[in-house]
């Protein structure tokens, strides 16, 4: 993505430059086809040697049928209510750990970050709790909620917290110290100053944290579901797993990726949204 | 002055969770509930439990199949991405089909390889590599697309090609985006492994605090937390370490770059 | 240094034919080199100075193998360059990006070497004695980025030098850099072109700093690029910043050529182009 752009710019720029911009323009769109014309022949491609690999018996069929059965079961689990309500399910805990994740990492990462004592005496207690998996609270969450979907929040929210909290930290201390001060000087009260040099240049820090924690709410979401048994696709996968319905198992992980995909999406196309203001969409702090 | 300044940090470090432990302590004096355990207790059952014959029968299963599903993962992911990254017909070609793959969820993997290859370590293994190499892949593919221009073409210009070109300009160009998805795999890894021991398995970290669990063996139960809790943060750890060795030279470079701008 | 050539002694080095660069674009193809002939005689010193967008980079790109021309031949001892020949070495403007950051000042500059397979016993005394002639001895275990500007071009410097180069081609290598910074470095390459004897083309937009430097000076036009003039500079062989800079006959070279190059901005073609092809 960027990194085409910056080698069809060294391309453009040894041309002389009148001849620069109507050149890159017709470059660009004419690669750009090009990209998308071999991106998908790499799918065709793929599936094509799983039919084939699956068909002529190169790996055994009964355990990974071929696309077409798979795709075909796939179709047909989107005509079933067993399914939407799995995906439901799935995305309720999906959206309520986020919601979690998002208020009370924001709030949090605000009042820890604007204070030097608290970020100096949280520090290790984050650094040490942070790198521990959530998985490990698995067994605490069958012991007190069972197979409620709250069980798949504890998780979602253990993780996403850190997540979170990181990139707002990181944005509340990212504050151009210029901005600050010209604030300051203009005589702009704490509250003003966090209002409206604070939070606009954290903003960026706190979607990519949103961003981030999404996609660990959803694999946290299914985990949850595939090791404790919380409804939704996760235990859909081991009930057809369970009952030997083989092209399921592989419709259903297909359907995850899927979900995966537009979660991503969706949330790209809020950054973008709510970042086109900002003259440098910031690169991810991990 | 100095040993002020040691206080300060030492102060800092311990005070939030001294005071935690101090809270959790107190909380726990008038007994338990049953889900929580006191602290005495609980440190008194982690030594009992893992430091013993559990610790050759459990965690040393796990850490290997971690190892072994890591190093296959960094292995195959570099292999690959430099391969990838080096070629633009292939990215062009293999990108959307990587991007989707790595859209599922990693613990998806494993009720569908286990559909394939059984419930035997090598499925715990490959669950490991297949799942941690996403992010490994492509980072190295980002960062062999982000070799500087300028540094290709002074190589081209010296007749710096082939081998020689990976080895001092493109492995090294993109060794920091590398360190990157290794780290975000260490997370992963470890997610996976216990995972797949939950799942299926008769030994191993996930598979034991699963028994605990099931058996309420309550204290036991969290001491398994705990040691996972402990092997996270050694993970990270080790990690750290290696990346500033082996990034020592980017980090000089950003902290000049940085320097002074702020 | 420069060992006799078999196939052309006494012969122009580094001939360049009719060069011709053309670029596909929207509107049509855009020609933005037309026609460049000159020959680079062997350890000669020569300025290529030209307007913005004359294809200075274009050209030095063609005859370091870099580029391919549209047409026309660029010939480095009897043969066609096609490739970056392994008798050339580049210094390029962006000094901070031609150097490799992962690796220390010393490695950089025995890089080249250690690519060609040149034994490490070999290697040193190059690279030391490359090194002490920019001036750098002392930093051979830094890493270049912990360098000042200046500093990095000298390494740049170097590790051309220890490249062992017939001809080296300079890229606008001091426009980046401080004036003061930049009168040491032009001293240094006069320096190191008596000593090892090579040829350099140095490409640049400092009318002095090319007038200062050269023996010959080759102004380009403006695209479609030509030779716009050819100019031979007959100051004293021993040049210093003062005395030399302040010399009527310096005065009435940088006068010639500034004229030149205000006149290829303008658009004038040079008579000899509208002369019949020939």
């Amino acid at each position: 993505m960027t990194a085409t752009v910056a080698a069809q710019e060294n391309a453009a720029a040894a041309l002389p430059s009148r001849a620069r911009a109507p050149h890159r323009r017709r470059r660009s769109t004419a690669l750009r086809w090009r990209r998308v014309l071999l991106g998908a022949a790499g799918i065709v491609g793929f599936l094509l040697l799983w039919e084939i690999a699956s068909r002529t018996g190169l790996v055994n069929p009964q355990y990974l049928p071929p696309p077409t059965v798979v795709f075909g079961e796939l179709f047909r689990q989107l005509t079933t209510a067993t399914f939407w309500t799995a995906v439901r399910q799935t995305m309720t805990s999906w959206a309520v750990g986020l919601a979690i994740v998002a208020v009370s990492g924001t709030v949090l990462g605000f009042l820890i970050g604007l204070s030097r004592f608290l970020k100096r005496f949280t520090a290790s207690t984050i650094e040490f709790l942070r790198p521990i998996p959530s998985v490990a609270l698995v067994p605490l969450a069958v012991l007190v909620f069972g197979i409620k979907p709250e069980s798949a929040i504890l998780l979602i929210v253990y993780a996403g917290f850190w997540q979170m909290l990181i990139q707002v930290l990181y944005g509340v201390s990212d504050v151009d110290p210029v901005a600050e001060s010209t604030a300051r000087t203009y005589g702009l009260g704490r509250w003003a100053r966090i209002r409206y040099v604070v939070w606009p240049s954290a903003l960026p820090y706190i979607v990519t944290g949103l961003r981030l924690s999404a996609t660990i709410a959803l694999v946290l979401a299914i985990t949850a579901e595939l090791v404790i048994g919380v409804p939704g696709i996760g235990s859909q996968i081991v009930l057809a797993q369970n009952g030997a319905r083989v092209p399921t198992v592989y419709a259903l992980a297909l359907a995850t990726g899927v979900l995966g995909l537009l979660v991503n999406f969706a949330l790209r196309l809020v950054e973008t949204r709510l970042l086109s203001w900002h003259s440098s969409i910031r690169s991810e702090v991990v | 002055m100095r040993l002020k300044r040691l206080g300060a940090t030492l102060f800092y470090a311990l005070a939030l969770p001294v005071v935690l432990i101090a809270v959790w302590f107190l909380a726990t004096r008038s007994g338990t509930n049953g889900f929580t355990p006191e602290p005495v207790k609980l440190v008194q059952t982690f030594f009992q439990t893992w430091i013993g014959p559990a610790f050759l029968e459990d965690v040393v299963p796990s850490l290997t199949r971690l190892g072994l599903g890591l190093v296959g993962a960094i292995v195959v992911g570099i292999l690959l991405g430099l391969v990838i990254g080096m070629s633009r017909f292939l990215r062009d070609l293999l990108e959307p089909l990587l991007e989707f793959f790595r859209a599922i969820p990693p613990p998806v993997l494993i009720p569908v390889l286990m559909l394939l290859m059984g419930i035997g370590d090598v499925m715990k293994v490959a669950v490991i590599v297949i799942g941690c190499m996403w992010p490994i892949l492509l980072n190295t593919i980002d960062g062999v697309r982000a070799t500087d221009p300028v540094l290709r073409e002074t190589a081209r210009s010296y007749g710096i090609g082939g081998l020689a070109r990976v080895r001092y300009l493109i492995l090294p160009a993109a060794a920091p985006r590398i360190m990157t998805g290794v780290r975000q795999s260490l997370s992963v890894g470890l997610i996976l492994v216990v995972i797949s021991e939950m799942f299926a398995a008769v030994s191993g970290l996930g598979y034991q605090i699963v028994v605990f669990q099931s058996t309420f063996k309550i204290p036991q139960m969290w001491s398994g937390i705990v040691l996972l809790g402990i092997i996270g943060l050694l993970l990270a750890l080790v990690f750290q370490r290696v990346e500033h060795v082996v990034l020592r030279w980017y980090h000089g470079l950003r902290e000049v770059e940085n320097g002074g701008t702020r | 240094m420069a060992h006799a050539d078999p196939v052309e002694t006494g012969g122009p080095l580094l001939p360049v034919r009719g060069v011709q660069k053309v670029y596909s674009s929207d509107n049509g193809d855009v020609e933005a080199v037309r026609n460049l002939t000159f020959d680079l005689a062997r350890g000669e010193f020569a300025c290529l100075v030209g307007p913005s967008g004359s294809g200075k980079t274009t050209l030095l790109k063609c005859i370091a193998g870099l580029m391919a021309p549209t047409s026309g031949e660029v010939l480095l001892d009897g043969r066609p360059v096609s490739g970056p020949p392994k008798k050339m070495a580049v210094v390029f403007q962006e000094y901070g990006r031609s150097l490799f950051p992962w690796m220390r000042v010393r490695e950089n500059v025995e890089l080249p070497l250690r690519n060609a397979g040149m034994p490490r016993a070999e290697r040193g005394p190059i690279v030391d004695e490359a090194l002490s002639a920019v001036g750098l001895a002392h930093v051979p275990r830094s890493y270049p980025w912990q360098l000042s500007g200046g500093m990095q071009q000298r390494v740049a410097i170097a590790r051309a030098i220890a490249y062992q180069p017939e001809v080296l081609l300079m890229d606008e290598p001091f426009a980046a850099v401080d004036a003061q910074t930049r009168a040491d470095l032009e001293d240094l390459v006069r320096a190191v072109w008596k000593r090892l004897g090579v040829t350099v083309l140095f490409v640049t937009h400092d009318i002095d700093e090319s007038v200062y430097l050269a023996q010959r000076v080759i102004m380009l036009s403006s695209s479609p690029t030509v030779v716009q003039e050819d100019l031979r500079i007959d100051l004293p062989e021993e040049r210093d910043q003062l005395e030399t800079r302040g010399m009527p006959r310096f005065i009435e070279l940088r006068h010639r050529v500034y004229e030149q190059i205000q006149l290829a901005k303008r658009g004038v073609r040079p008579a000899a182009e509208l002369a019949p092809a020939g």
